[in-house]
């Protein structure tokens, strides 16, 4: 249980804060902001860190924003963002919200859930 | 190993006693001594508190004896020892009649799966568990929803009378609504539901919960696709959850054929309620049946359920013990010669009292009698009346010079008209066991209960007699039942066949003779008391009900005009009886008067002769004299011998020698 938090900050999230800043206007067309819901330092978060890494840097680079968030720390946030399964991929912009649980290893999938690909 | 489980049915009972909080209602003596009514009540509260102390002597003594055996048991192995502790956790739901159902509650930190169909009262059950845990038992509990937000189910339960938010804000509950939406959720590789865990922990220590509801978790195989990780992750939680110790409830929709949807019954296995609604001759009636409890003793039977104001009332069928207190006290029934033909006092306190017979014979009048004295007594009296109002019931009853008005003002009566179809069975039931419950009468007056059967067929209503009967002797009420005979049917059976869980049976009866209809009333059984076997002629007067002896004579039984009438022949042949024998005795004092003025004469002329004879006699002797002087006299002349010669012998013989 010693929920070591997972915060390895991305790009120009704040170093320390869960609290998101309003959304940064970005000069790209489409600004990601994300948020992924981790419950401390196990396999299936990392690699899902992993894997979603690899996934912005590849087709949103520049313009997303990510959060890490450890519901072991916060617990109160599983609440009141009604998260349920980890690990749980939040995209907060652009709007509809949309929620993608598991380790994301399936690209293609991530992808079409994040709208960044038409259609597997 | 068998003495073993002699010994843990014993501890069972026990325990089921302790826990059983409707049924722990004191059997001391009401204050009948007491006549006032102030009195009457004051008197009956500190007998409660005794009631409940003993109940905890009990519950004590039971607990010590249970340590023994576990001991024992451990001594002996420690196979036992399993059992003991299965039988022992136990949690009240606080369910008026679940408890008694599964013999004290549901299994203390363990889940219990409530299964059945759409709205027959999942949520309901599953929400009055938590609030009577804090309410009651003060465990605070969690509401975890999968469907409905904490504001819907407020608003729902507001009806029942439960407070959620004043719960909430006093963190004695915590609801924890879940939303799994399909269409925001997609999913990509392996997780699992640790943020449900997370938040399910919060929760708990939140408010410290003892107790977890978990309404329709079924939801989530509709938001999430993955069933393999669903029902790991199932398994995790359940296991989990018996970690932490919490009692959960488990609802589930019923599925096709299995008990729910997606076979949850295979995580939740301790202990299984079913409910249920059906439709029977246009009235809906709600069951519950407890498919299986691991591990406990259990009423196997459907039980009839219901939801009103108060939340929900499960009627177990029959008492589960019979094992009431059998009071010897005596009640009047208000007719000094009914208590006479009942050994002389009357009803037994908490017995139960069937008045049957047809149309017209005076049944609710025995009935007013009887609520009359109780309510004289000073005792609160509880009146179902089924057919007439209570102005109704009140007129008539002043008719026969029965003044019951006077005891509703004083508030030791009352009256509870209901018609018999406004609602089903079960609600009837439901509605006399809560009037009996808050109102805490010494006496009810169901009348008349065949009115009942309308509300249901015949077998449901004899159940629920029963279940009426058993509830009002474990509460040592007595209580009068009238029971209208059909003409035509046979007078010694009632319609809905309760008459074997009656202990006092009256029966009234007409009898048709010389044109005119009479009542007859005899005791058909009374149970524990000598009775009268006697038929008795029922009058109803302007003073009440007045009992006659019948005339049985070798005409027949005969009542009414045809008795006044054979009264008064007899009371003609007793004069003239009487008149002859009296101038017998005059003619046999002048016989005897004439028979002695006889002796008396007969007398006289005997003792005339025997006068006469005594004269003749003295003449006689005179004579003798005369002639021995005369003898004598010649003699001397004579110079004769005196010597040879007595005088008064014959002369002749002197002469002669």
């Amino acid at each position: 249980m010693a929920a070591r938090r997972t915060r390895p900050s991305k790009k120009n999230a704040p170093p320390a804060a869960v609290e998101r800043p309003g959304r940064a206007p970005d000069p790209a067309v489409e600004s990601y902001d994300l948020r992924l819901y981790v419950a401390g330092q196990t396999p299936r978060s990392t690699a899902a860190l992993a894997n979603l890494k690899r996934l912005c840097d590849e087709h949103l680079a520049g313009r997303y924003r990510l959060e890490i968030i450890d519901l072991m720390r916060f617990p109160t946030l599983a609440r009141d963002h009604q998260i349920l399964a980890i690990p749980t991929l939040v995209r907060q912009l652009p709007q509809p919200l949309k929620k993608i649980i598991g380790d994301l290893s399936n690209t293609e999938r991530t992808l079409v859930a994040l709208d960044l690909q038409r259609s597997i | 190993m068998r003495n073993g489980m002699a010994g843990r049915e014993h501890g069972e009972r026990m325990n089921t006693r302790t826990n059983t909080r409707t049924n722990a209602r004191p059997v001391a003596p009401r204050g009948k001594s007491s006549a006032s009514n102030g009195a009457g009540r004051g008197g009956a509260r500190p007998a409660h508190a005794n009631g409940a102390g003993r109940d905890r002597t009990r519950a004590a003594h039971a607990n010590g004896a249970r340590r023994d055996r576990a001991r024992a048991a451990h001594a002996n192995g420690g196979r036992a020892t399993r059992r003991e502790l299965q039988t022992i956790a136990k949690c009240p739901t606080g369910i008026s009649g679940l408890d008694e159902v599964t013999f004290g509650g549901l299994p203390r930190g363990r889940p219990t799966l409530v299964c059945g169909g759409a709205g027959c009262g999942k949520t309901l059950m599953s929400v009055e568990f938590l609030v009577r845990g804090v309410v009651e038992f003060d465990e605070p509990g969690v509401f975890v929803s999968f469907e409905e937000s904490e504001d819907e189910i407020a608003k729902n339960v507001a009806s029942l009378g439960f407070d959620l938010p004043s719960l909430v804000s006093k963190r004695k509950l915590a609801i924890e609504h879940i939303r799994v939406e399909r269409s925001e959720i997609a999913e990509t590789g392996e997780y699992d539901l640790e943020g449900l865990f997370i938040r399910l922990q919060l929760a708990f220590d939140t408010v410290g919960a003892k107790r977890v509801v978990l309404d329709t978790i079924e939801s989530l195989f509709g938001g999430l696709s993955d069933t393999a990780i669903l029902r790991a992750e199932l398994r995790r939680l359940f296991r989990w959850l018996k970690e932490r110790g919490v009692t959960a409830v488990v609802t589930a929709e019923r599925g096709d054929g299995a008990l729910t949807r997606q076979g949850l019954e295979e995580y939740v296995s301790d202990c299984v309620i079913l409910l249920d609604n059906r439709v029977v001759e246009q009235l809906t009636t709600r069951r519950l049946r407890i498919v299986k409890y691991r591990g406990s003793f259990h009423g196997t039977n459907e039980f009839p359920f219901l939801i009103d104001e108060t939340g929900i009332s499960v009627l177990p069928v029959t008492a589960l013990a019979l094992d009431h207190e059998a009071s010897t006290e005596r009640v009047s029934s208000g007719i000094p010669r009914l208590d006479a033909m009942l050994g002389a006092h009357g009803y037994y306190r908490g017995s139960s009292i069937l008045v049957s017979g047809t149309a017209g014979t005076g049944k609710s009048s025995i009935a007013a009698h009887f609520a009359n004295a109780t309510c004289a007594a000073g005792e609160r009296c509880l009146y179902f009346a089924f057919e007439e109002s209570e102005s109704q019931i009140l007129r008539n009853t002043r008719s026969i010079g029965i003044d019951l008005k006077r005891w509703v003002d004083r508030g030791l009566l009352r009256f509870v008209p209901t018609r018999p179809t406004s609602y089903g069975l079960e609600m009837h039931l439901a509605v006399m066991h809560k009037c009996i419950d808050r109102y805490d009468p010494h006496a009810v007056v169901v009348d008349p209960m065949t009115n009942l059967s309308k509300a249901g067929t015949r077998t449901e209503t004899n159940r629920m007699l029963l279940r009426l009967v058993d509830h009002l002797k474990t509460r040592q009420t007595t209580a009068l039942f009238t029971n209208l005979t059909r003409g035509g049917g046979h007078l010694e059976a009632t319609e809905s066949e309760v008459s074997s869980i009656m202990d006092t049976w009256l029966l009234l009866r007409d009898t048709e003779s010389s044109g005119e209809r009479n009542r007859v009333l005899y005791v058909l059984k009374s149970r524990g008391m000598a009775h009268s076997n006697q038929v008795r002629e029922f009058r109803l007067t302007d003073d009440g009900v007045q009992l006659l002896d019948v005339y049985v004579g070798p005409g027949g039984v005969l009542t009414g005009a045809a008795r006044m009438a054979q009264e008064a022949r007899e009371a003609e042949e007793d004069e003239a009886r009487r008149q002859e024998f009296g101038s017998r005795e005059r003619a046999l004092e002048q016989k005897r008067v004439a028979l002695e003025a006889q002796i008396a004469a007969l007398r006289g002329s005997l003792a005339a002769e025997e006068a006469e004879l005594a004269g003749l006699r003295r003449r006689e002797q005179q004579q003798h004299r005369r002639e021995a002087g005369a003898r004598a006299a010649i003699a001397d002349r004579r110079w004769a011998d005196r010597a040879s010669s007595p005088a008064s012998r014959s002369p002749h013989r002197n002469g002669r020698p």
